[in-house]
């Protein structure tokens, strides 16, 4: 038995905003939302001007096009000469390649007592269920350490480029466009607030699971970073700073990273003085480069935004 | 005894963890930590130093609990230590030379980036002067890649980041060529460890079966490490590079991170390829030609060069010509020519920059030559080291550079072919450099009723001491160069 509702108690209803939506009466975004469209690019006349003739002035007076042999004839010999060498190293490196040991032959040289040992003795000398994580955070871990200081370096010579500071933000306020970005869109929002937590789960158990699968602290990390950069893409830094600003960076990239240059450190001189090594160096090489990797993606998409952490 | 056994190994670890303590202190803090752990690391060496030189042996010292073809290793010899000390001596020096620079052309808030990339410059340094272990080397190239472009792109002018951005095109392309001849040595002979890599290029080299492939792997790395350490026809990412940046980056790229490329290069050509297959490979001429050809063309620029700055760096094409030309002549001599050669060039070159830098400081900040006329009267201590400076590039007895030429020329009468050329490059290039250096001395010293005011030498007395130390240690190169050829014969020795 159906029954014909009320025209106010239908109101309320899902059905109707869904019907209100389809015929196009009402769109739940207008209002709710800040949309603004985009605002198209017009040079100005005298900015216009002012680049040809820097142009116009640069080709003739530094350059003197029409006059300087040197340059004609050093563009032509350039030209020519980048696409001969190039198909002159393509064919030495192929000839070269060609001479080597094809993939797969069982005679080859590769196929020595190093890698024998990684694949038959993996597993009893260093408790790692996979390979190659056996091999690079055991057999080869100064190397990885070298990797990770690569990260490190690198993340400071993006923050040397990047990094606004704080008293040029106050003088300029161009160089800050945090103000000017979308607040609180509800379709990011829904979306994040169901698939952050799945996404820094996952990362955990990637980064504790770390021992048993591929490069594992570094992937799980990324995830968690990836998963941090949803978050504040969807609300903002003001909710970010409340669990992670500047000094918790700092104080968690310091802190893990000296933990992990110390345990190699330690592993390398019990290995020299042939002692026993006590710390399960593989588990906690994971969760402090994972740890890491978290921090630094995070890290490199908030200065790109907004010149700092 | 046993002890200093662990002194390599600690000195890398305590100049990484430097760098990453120094990213949670401020400026100062990180300055303090950076003079800390440079002269610590510097006591280190000369310990290892004392211990290698004592015995004359080397050591294997084992990165882990598994020994050498499964796990990482590191080994030290004289040579070794020796170049490690030196690397921090030049590093101290420079860095104390150019503070005052860096407290006014660095944003404050960035000081300790900086001293970041210094601490991780040192242990990549230290890494390629003692590693056994070639794929070690090539993270430890990228780490100095990364920290070079750091150091000059820290000034953030317009010229600088350019400067940073062509460095780092140049210096990928060479650790990518490095990294292409890695993977091919490595098919050929599977193994990453230098020692056992040198036992399969024998074998390789008797039966003859890789022969193309080896000799296009010797060619892809030496070109590699070539274009890295600015060998004349790779050069022109240099000038920039060391004349924008600030005056301890110049001073430290000029003499630590080339010095440290070429230094790898010794050791590969000693202890991976083997000195007679090397010598017996054509590359040898082909640096032989190019190390002349440096020889002559960077000079020529320098002397054309209307900048202070860009005319030391166009100076540094032509000395890392001297170098390759050493290693070109494929005898031993000439091997200890080049590394001699080597220390020569760190400690004048850096002298070069830190007094440059103080004359073009009482010039109104500006390099060009018009404006450096009377500078020496106005700072004394910077004109005197910079004439030092000169005298020893063009090779006057009593200084360093003297000594290098002479090892060069004694080098060049042992072979036959190399003899004529190598004898009169050495006789073009020496007057070349005197055209260049003796203008500008001459230029610094023509008295002038300038418009600059003068600085005395109790207002900055650290950077008259580290002029002192600079000219102390070039003259030292000089005096005592017997005592320190035997040093470097007895190293090149032990290292095969």
């Amino acid at each position: 038995m159906s029954h014909i509702r009320k025209q106010n108690e239908y109101e309320k209803t899902p059905a109707f905003y869904f019907f209100r939506w389809l015929g196009g009466e009402k769109d739940a975004f207008v209002g709710n939302m800040e949309m603004h469209p985009q605002k198209e690019y017009v040079e100005e006349e005298a900015t216009i001007e002012e680049r040809m003739r820097d142009r116009q002035q640069a080709m003739t007076e530094v350059y003197d096009r029409a006059h300087n042999k040197e340059l004609i004839f050093f563009n032509k010999l350039y030209k020519a000469l980048s696409v001969i060498f190039c198909i002159a190293i393509a064919a030495v490196l192929i000839y070269a390649i060609s001479y080597l040991p094809s993939v797969g032959e069982a005679e080859k040289p590769t196929n020595n007592i190093v890698s024998e040992t990684y694949i038959k003795d993996g597993y009893k000398d260093t408790g790692a269920v996979n390979v190659v994580t056996a091999m690079i955070l055991s057999y080869r871990g100064f190397d990885t350490f070298g990797e990770t200081t690569v990260l490190f370096i690198a993340t400071c010579c993006v923050t040397i480029m990047l990094m606004v500071d704080k008293d040029k933000i106050r003088e300029n306020k161009d160089s800050n466009d945090r103000g000017f970005e979308p607040r609180n869109d509800a379709i990011l929002q829904t979306v994040a607030s169901l698939l952050v937590p799945m996404v820094f789960l996952f990362g955990i158990y990637s980064i504790l699971n770390g021992s048993m699968s591929p490069g594992g602290g570094f992937s799980g990390g990324a995830m968690i970073g990836a998963g941090m950069i949803l978050y504040v893409a969807a609300f903002g830094f003001d909710k970010m700073e409340r669990f992670f600003n500047e000094n918790i960076f700092k104080i968690v990239r310091v802190v893990a990273l000296s933990c992990y240059g110390c345990i190699i450190l330690y592993y390398i001189l019990t290995g020299a003085y042939g002692m026993e090594c006590l710390l399960p160096q593989g588990e906690a090489g994971e969760i402090l480069s994972g740890s890491v990797t978290a921090c630094t993606i995070y890290a490199l998409y908030a200065l790109f935004r907004r010149g700092g952490l | 005894m046993e002890l200093i056994r662990n002194f390599p190994c600690l000195s890398i670890f305590m100049a990484m963890l430097s760098a990453i303590i120094s990213s949670a202190l401020k400026g100062n803090g990180a300055r303090r930590l950076n003079t800390f752990v440079v002269t610590a690391v510097g006591v280190m060496s000369a310990c290892v130093l004392y211990l290698t030189c004592t015995t004359g042996e080397s050591y294997v010292y084992k990165m882990g609990h598994f020994p050498a073809p499964i796990g990482n290793e590191i080994r030290f010899g004289s040579l070794e230590a020796g170049m490690a000390l030196f690397f921090c001596v030049i590093m101290l020096f420079s860095l104390n030379g150019g503070r005052k620079k860096i407290q006014i052309e660095i944003d404050p808030g960035k000081e300790n980036l900086y001293y970041i990339m210094v601490d991780l410059l040192l242990s990549s340094l230290l890494a390629l002067v003692y590693t056994n272990d070639l794929f070690t080397a090539y993270v430890f190239v990228e780490i100095n890649t990364i920290a070079a472009c750091g150091l000059i792109m820290i000034m953030e002018s317009g010229r600088a980041i350019e400067a940073a951005t062509r460095y780092m095109i140049m210096s990928l392309l060479g650790s990518g060529l490095f990294l292409i001849g890695l993977c091919m040595l490595y098919d050929m002979t599977g193994h990453l460890l230098m020692s056992y890599i040198q036992i399969s290029v024998r074998e390789i080299a008797e039966s003859g079966t890789y022969m193309i492939p080896l000799l296009v792997t010797i060619a892809l790395i030496v070109v590699g490490l070539a274009i890295k350490s600015a060998l004349f026809p790779f050069h022109a990412w240099l000038p920039d590079a060391y004349g924008y940046s600030t005056v301890s980056s110049a001073a430290m790229l000029s003499s630590l991170v080339s010095k440290g490329y070429i230094f790898l290069l010794i050791k590969i050509i000693y202890r991976v390829i083997g000195f007679d297959i090397f010598v017996n490979s054509k590359i040898i001429n082909v640096l032989f030609v190019f190390g002349l050809a440096g020889m002559i063309m960077g000079s020529m620029s320098a002397i054309r060069e209307n900048d202070i700055r860009r005319m030391i760096s166009y100076s540094s094409v032509a000395q890392i010509g001297y170098i390759y030309m050493g290693f070109g002549l494929g005898t031993t001599v000439g091997m200890v020519a080049s590394v001699f050669h080597i220390l020569s060039h760190a400690a004048t070159k850096s002298l070069l920059f830190v007094s440059g830098v103080g004359l073009t400081d009482v010039s109104g900040e500006k390099t060009q030559f018009i404006e450096l006329t009377g500078a020496a009267y106005r700072n004394v201590a910077a004109g005197l080291a910079f004439t030092v400076g000169s005298l020893s590039m063009v090779g006057i007895p009593l200084f360093s550079g003297f000594i290098s030429k002479l090892l060069f020329s004694q080098a060049a009468v042992q072979s036959n072919i190399k003899m004529l050329p190598t004898l009169i490059a050495l006789a073009v290039s020496t007057v070349l450099n005197a055209i260049y250096f003796m203008k500008t001395v001459i230029r610094i010293y023509t008295p002038i009723e300038s418009k600059y005011p003068s600085v005395s030498i109790k207002k900055n007395r650290l950077y008259a001491f580290t002029l002192l130390c600079f000219v102390m240690l070039n003259v030292a190169l000089g005096m005592c160069s017997q005592p320190i050829t035997d040093w470097i014969t007895q190293g090149l020795s032990v290292f095969a």
